[in-house]
């Protein structure tokens, strides 16, 4: 799969167990970047699975955040949510290039997974 | 030794497993070949439950009594979605929808009923359904999420049910009801009357004496026409006026049928072979509509199909209940008097919305209706059943069993080692005191939620769960032991020892604790991070750092988030003055950012909702500039002090209540608690900041201030209890102060102070606030230390630029 690249600017941008929505989105759906408390980033589509809740408003622990309606708990690496609940919000390739964060859109006609 | 005989039943529903259930339990039901087949697409479930399922509060899956792999552990053979439609009794074969057939040597019919549909035009229009089974609960909570007006015709329980759960689900709901009053079947004319108006003040219109006409629409229901020619307008139409037996299949095989299907005393049609049990069958001229009798016909039919010949279903006394949150309801036997021989008995509170009658006949007590206080109606109900004669209660009885039994020639508490086994306990799920105790002598359980698992006893509507409490303790004896709250599932420690250690063991960060308990996540989680984060500022104020990280979103950016994504915005109005620059900069405020709605609160102050989260910072920046503040509106911490004129202004008046509302929000804004805290100051007892629902309250009197305290309204309504009376403000802020810190101090993270108050007690609360002069006093000069740290705006911190990073989306610099 090929994807379109994204500088969002360096670590310092995100604080750390928080999160930032971006200016631009996957085919018409926000997305967030997330920054764990041991500094992984993350993105993933800004949608909780279940009734859409802004997942970049929620608390961030370990590698997971709780949404803000109704704290479902998203794991941010595959964008799945925690047993008991059941569902996925789409995770997009992050990848670090001198210091500053790139997040990979797929580009237009590709399926998603 | 018998061959296997082929069971075959028909209806996959409450009547129809039980009896399954009841047969797999004894000797003779092990060597049938049981075959089921079900109308519905699912596993039998707890059809009683269903308006718990369409208010919200259970889901499908809590409602499932037998799961697939219960069937499949017994051996049976499920048709689900497959409705029997012949039964051939000559070749005693039955023949499914699917073309399935299959032969019986007993055969037993548990078909249910039907809604009753009376002949009204519009019935098939789309939008009008009936509230019988998961499918209807589906078509209503799909016309819940995309439409807004409901009419639900029928006040009876089923009605009322729907009615409630529709109006949980947030649309607008009217009832329109065929007599005058409500469940008048169960409930006599007063209770009626009270059970109407609470439900009025909850938002359901009500259309009494309302003769149904017609369902008007073209393309689907628009509305239902009255005979008087009212009309009530409506996207869904809800028919619930009642059932009747489901006797078509019987009727077709020509078995005995009148209303229902006609049964003897042993459950068998007028076909030896066959049996028929629940709502389709009709017994000594009684069909049957509540589930209590239905297990009891489940065991005689299950005895019988075992092969005992001597077991049978004798009806009992039946009881009453309405499954809406905060209405309580109770109705057994009489409603009233049916002569002169006969006593009713009538205690009224219309104050605290509490009625209770009794029934006396010969001494005997014959019937039971109660409104706002049902503790008692199991108690009734079991006197109504054994026949007891009560003259020796008479006077107290219509009190309760507390009362009554605290007299003479009454046992003083429930024995329950005297109690007979068979003695039923959970109606919902027709669970027996020997079902309990065997459970619990047998598993070795200990707790509540463990009899619930295992057992289903107080699982569903929750009314018996003092008597199954009682019952562990009774079994278990000194093993029973409370179900530990933990304080989330990151740890095994609860919230006491949380924060008893956090001061004992001198830890001062999130991390320390969390190494302290050995956390079972390095990070924690959602739930227990904000707590902690809370525990920790009350514990070291000044000291320990705030952790934004680990607050909820509307605490961390100091603004509430609406269901849109935007945020809505509360500046403080002290003791509810405003002044008429503060207006202006308000309404300046609101053009200049196109805010949509603004609406003025319950607490005396202005809602700016609408607000986009990028503005917020400079809204803020705006309504400083006018000498505004935030309110906190989003915090677990002070929120309002709500006042009225007071003796500046009131001819009524006996104090400065307006005043004395604002020195306690300027006392006490910019705390943080466990929970949201609201106060009021009234300045007479009329009462009118409503002082009396708050966390705290002060009506002020000719000779001094009434503190108020632990009120709540909002769900579950809870009125203040008197605290102290005092003689100055001095006094009254002291308390004040001394109350938020002991309730900082010692309630759970997000227990409010009516829980709080319930858990640890008013006599509590007062040894330290009234009892003691000194400890008041501390917790007073300790709430003000806190505060010392506490009162900076948020808003003028954020305005000028604090936090920037949670108001502005991330940019992308330039393409990788």
């Amino acid at each position: 799969m090929s994807y379109q690249w994204k500088n969002i600017g360096p670590l310092a941008n995100i604080p750390a167990q928080g999160a930032r929505r971006l200016c631009f989105g996957h085919q018409g759906h926000p997305v967030a970047v997330f920054r764990t408390g041991a500094d992984e980033i993350f993105a993933v589509v800004d949608e909780c699975p279940h009734r859409q809740g802004p997942l970049s408003e929620g608390i961030v622990s370990g590698r997971t955040v709780s949404c803000p309606l109704h704290n479902w708990v998203i794991d941010l690496a595959a964008g799945e949510a925690l047993a008991p609940d059941i569902g996925r919000t789409r995770a997009l390739p992050v990848r670090i290039v001198s210091g500053e964060i790139h997040v990979g859109l797929p580009l237009a006609g590709e399926r998603a997974a | 030794m018998t061959t296997p005989r082929n069971l075959v039943v028909i209806g996959n529903g409450m009547a129809g497993m039980r009896t399954v259930d009841e047969l797999l339990k004894l000797d003779g039901g092990r060597d049938c070949r049981i075959t089921v087949f079900g109308a519905e697409p699912h596993v039998n479930y707890n059809r009683i439950m269903l308006s718990s399922v369409l208010a919200g509060d259970k889901s499908v899956d809590d409602i499932v009594i037998n799961s697939q792999e219960w069937y499949d552990a017994n051996g049976i053979c499920l048709n689900k979605g497959d409705p029997v439609i012949a039964i051939d009794r000559e070749n005693r074969l039955v023949t499914a929808a699917s073309g399935v057939q299959v032969p019986y040597d007993q055969l037993l019919i548990a078909t249910g009923s039907k809604p009753l549909a009376p002949p009204i035009p519009g019935l098939e229009l789309p939008g009008v359904c009936a509230f019988r089974d998961i499918a209807d609960v589906d078509k209503m909570l799909e016309a819940a999420r995309t439409r807004k007006r409901a009419v639900v015709i029928g006040g009876g329980l089923l009605g009322l049910e729907a009615a409630w759960g529709l109006k949980q689900r947030g649309m607008s709901v009217a009832l329109v009801h065929l007599m005058p009053t409500l469940m008048e079947r169960q409930l006599d004319v007063a209770a009626g009357q009270l059970l109407q108006r609470d439900l009025d003040r909850r938002g359901i219109a009500f259309f009494t004496d309302g003769q149904t006409e017609e369902i008007v629409g073209t393309e689907r229901a628009e509305g239902v026409r009255l005979a008087d020619g009212r009309f009530v307008p409506a996207d869904l139409v809800v028919l619930a006026i009642g059932i009747r037996p489901n006797i078509d299949l019987a009727r077709a095989a020509d078995l005995e049928v009148n209303r229902g299907i006609v049964v003897t005393d042993d459950m068998r049609t007028s076909d030896p072979d066959i049996f028929a049990v629940g709502e389709c069958v009709e017994h000594r001229g009684q069909v049957f509509g509540l589930v209590a009798p239905l297990w009891d016909q489940a065991k005689a039919c299950a005895a019988r199909l075992a092969g005992d010949e001597t077991a049978l279903f004798t009806p009992q006394a039946l009881s009453t209940s309405l499954k809406i949150t905060g209405v309580d309801v109770f109705s057994a036997g009489a409603l009233m008097a049916a002569d002169e021989g006969d006593d009713e008995i009538t205690l009224r509170d219309d104050g605290k919305g509490i009625y209770k009658k009794i029934v006396l006949r010969d001494g005997r007590l014959v019937g039971a209706v109660l409104y706002g206080d049902v503790a008692d109606g199991q108690w009734y109900l079991k006197l109504m059943r054994e026949r007891e004669d009560v003259s020796a209660l008479r006077e107290r009885l219509v009190f309760g069993r507390a009362f009554a039994e605290a007299g003479p020639g009454a046992p003083a508490a429930t024995d329950y080692a005297a109690m007979p086994d068979s003695e039923q306990i959970c109606g919902c799920n027709g669970v027996s005191k020997g079902n309990i105790v065997g459970a619990i002598r047998d598993k070795g359980l200990t707790t509540l939620p463990e009899v619930r698992a295992h057992t289903k006893a107080s699982a569903s509507c929750g009314q018996c769960t003092c008597v199954v409490e009682d019952l562990l303790v009774f079994a278990a004896g000194a093993d029973a032991r409370p179900a530990k709250k933990t304080l989330c599932d990151c740890t095994d420690a609860d919230h006491d020892e949380i924060r008893q250690a956090i001061l004992a063991q001198d830890l001062r960060t999130m991390e320390e604790v969390r190494t302290a308990f050995a956390w079972k996540k390095p990070e924690g989680c959602h739930k227990c991070r904000p707590a902690l984060n809370y525990y920790l500022l009350c514990a070291w104020p000044g000291e320990y750092h705030d952790d934004s990280r680990s607050r909820f979103v509307n605490e961390r950016v100091h603004a509430n988030i609406q269901k849109d994504g935007t945020y809505s915005v509360v500046p403080r109005m002290w003791g509810g003055l405003t002044t008429p620059a503060e207006l202006h900069a308000i309404a300046s405020v609101a053009e200049k950012f196109d805010i949509p709605t603004v609406k003025v609160t319950g607490g005396q102050r202005i809602d700016l909702l609408g607000v986009r989260k990028e503005d917020l910072p400079a809204v803020w920046g705006d309504l400083n500039s006018a000498g505004l503040v935030s309110g906190h509106a989003y915090a677990k911490g002070l929120r309002t002090v709500k006042t009225c004129v007071g003796s500046e202004w009131c001819r009524f008046g006996t104090q400065d209540s307006t005043g004395l509302g604002v020195k306690l929000e300027k006392m006490c804004w910019g705390s943080w608690t466990p929970h949201k805290v609201k106060l009021a100051v009234s300045g007479c007892p009329r009462n009118c900041a409503e002082a009396s629902i708050k966390d705290l309250g002060v009506i002020c009197v000719e000779a001094g201030y009434d503190i108020l305290v632990g009120g709540n309204g909002g769900v579950e309504v809870r009125v203040t209890d008197h605290l102290v009376r005092v003689s100055s403000e001095e006094e009254v802020l002291e308390y004040t102060g001394a109350y938020m810190q002991l309730y900082r101090e010692e309630a759970h993270y997000l227990e409010r102070t009516a829980p709080w108050i319930a858990r640890v007690g008013l006599d509590y609360v007062k040894r330290r606030l009234v009892d003691d002069p000194e400890g008041r006093a501390a917790l007073h000069g300790r709430f003000l230390h806190s505060q010392s740290f506490m009162q900076h705006d948020p808003w003028a911190e954020r305005a000028r630029g604090a936090d920037a990073h949670e108001f502005a989306r991330l940019p992308a610099l330039a393409e990788a």
